[in-house]
């Protein structure tokens, strides 16, 4: 089970929920983030584009660590893991 | 694609309870628009949101309402009133979460909140939508098509009143793509003409790439650039088959064939379709510029905002002036009555200069200094709507109960 944290400007994307668990075997990030196309699908569209990258100024924390810094979406998601979805710098 | 609606709030556009599609009243819906019939709607785009201004027939006075979408850039506009609607669509950036193509059907009070993205690259193109640049309505018989241009450059089409959009393959994979380039405001489609006589028949343009023209529906495209400079080649290389960096294309529905356009350096006039192009900088300050706009009545009137270079991207002179010409390009006219004449280095964008379709033509324009100024005698005088919006990128207009 992992724990998917989205931002107040996601949560209209995903039922105004602004926390939702993952079921299933995700063994990265990545795989995390994918099986949030079955559960909110235009949420997932605002936090990847089509070739599958986060977008430019959205940060992903696994578990409090930005995964930039760690190993992108190939980053390990461990059961119980929490991914937390957070705007970057950013702004218009 | 799902859809909800959500009121427009100036303090918390999200807060709001959603509306499923077709949720309001019709009756109710109907009686609003009945006792607005005629009046004029004004889209303003900017980078900070997205504008509706109405007016009654005299366009004396206008109300502001909005910012939509804030702090997102709405580099699109339309008020779409074919097939007895009359659906507003914006094309809405937010620098986090990307680009969303959203509707109104009651003139931006409340906005589709889609849902998976519409607009979008298939995953084996290697490409990820980033911007929507222009939502062009089908014609009139096919009142289901929309077309929509986008970064990186490409043509996208719906045929269902825009629930669902495809890309056009033979734009998407033509042999000269992979040399187009990005402009300043990066490589995007920004213009789409469509032949309201031959079905078959429609041209985009790009920056940077050039024109394109497609005789069979849009299953192949043939650059069309024959006379348009690329300043910025050297000199032996400077009239490309494409690659040119053309800023915007017009024409008129009654004479479609002749078009005009504004490059990144040159002005043109075609009278065949876009097979050759001669210059027809007759007369203005600079050649280059941005923003054209067609006369709604008259195929020989054209606007146009000179800026005075490249680098430079501001008018020339520091004075504000719209040119006119009346005759197809065979001489300009400058505009300038209401228009600031002294330290005003305004620069005008490709989208942000419009006409509606009263007897007595409005033009209107906005600045990259959030000024929008309009014009109620087709560009004799002006008067300033608003001075302090965020940089404008884009003006349309509408009419309320047009359909």
């Amino acid at each position: 089970m992992i724990r998917l944290e989205l931002p107040k400007a996601l949560c209209s994307y995903a039922d105004d929920k602004s926390s939702l668990v993952l079921e299933g075997p995700c063994a990265t990030v990545g795989e995390a983030l994918v099986a949030l196309r079955k559960e909110a699908p235009a949420a997932l569209d605002r936090i990847m584009d089509e070739r599958g990258s986060v977008r430019r100024h959205v940060n992903v924390f696994v578990n409090g660590e930005n995964i930039r810094f760690l190993d992108g979406l190939s980053t390990p998601a461990r059961d119980g893991a929490t991914i937390m979805i957070i705007a970057a710098v950013s702004g218009g | 694609m799902k859809q909800t609606r959500r009121k427009a709030s100036k303090k918390r556009p999200a807060s709001v309870a959603k509306k499923r599609r077709g949720s309001t009243s019709k009756r109710a819906k109907a009686g609003a628009r009945s006792s607005r019939n005629g009046e004029a709607l004004l889209l303003v785009g900017t980078m900070k949101g997205a504008f509706v201004l109405r007016s009654d027939k005299s366009r004396k006075k206008w109300k502001v309402e909005g910012p939509h979408f804030r702090g997102e850039a709405v580099y699109a506009l339309l008020h779409d009133t074919r097939g007895g609607r009359e659906r507003t669509f914006a094309a809405t950036n937010s620098m986090h979460w990307g680009p969303t193509l959203r509707t109104s059907d009651d003139y931006g009070a409340t906005w589709s909140e889609p849902g998976p993205q519409t607009v979008r690259f298939p995953e084996a193109s290697g490409r990820a939508l980033a911007q929507i640049w222009q939502i062009t309505p089908g014609r009139n018989t096919e009142p289901d098509v929309l077309y929509c241009g986008v970064e990186p450059a490409a043509l996208f089409e719906s045929r269902d009143g825009g629930e669902s959009w495809r890309p056009n393959e033979g734009l998407l994979n033509h042999e000269h793509q992979p040399k187009w380039q990005p402009g300043g405001g990066g490589l995007c489609l920004h213009t789409i003409v469509l032949d309201p006589e031959n079905s078959r028949r429609m041209l985009v343009a790009m920056s940077t790439g050039g024109v394109y023209r497609s005789e069979d529906g849009g299953k192949s495209w043939r650059a069309r650039n024959s006379g348009i400079r690329a300043q910025f080649l050297p000199e032996e290389h400077r009239y490309p088959e494409f690659g040119q960096c053309v800023h915007k294309v017009v024409h008129h529905p009654s004479r479609p064939g002749r078009l005009f356009l504004q490059n990144h350096w040159g002005l043109y006039r075609s009278d065949d379709w876009g097979d050759n192009w001669k210059d027809i900088a007759n007369g203005v300050p600079s050649d280059f510029g941005f923003a054209m706009q067609m006369h709604p009545h008259d195929p020989d009137t054209v606007y146009i905002v000179p800026i005075e270079a490249d680098v430079f991207r501001a008018t020339p002179e520091a004075k504000l002036r719209v040119y006119r010409t009346k005759n197809a390009g065979a001489s300009w006219e400058s505009l300038t009555k209401g228009l600031p004449q002294k330290d005003a280095y305004e620069n005008v964008l490709r989208d942000a200069l419009a006409a509606d379709s009263f007897d007595s033509a409005g033009i209107y324009f906005g600045t990259r200094s959030g000024k929008l100024f309009g014009s109620r005698d087709e560009g004799a005088t002006w008067t300033e709507i608003a001075d302090a919006l965020p940089p404008i990128v884009c003006v349309k207009t509408g009419m309320v109960g047009a359909a």
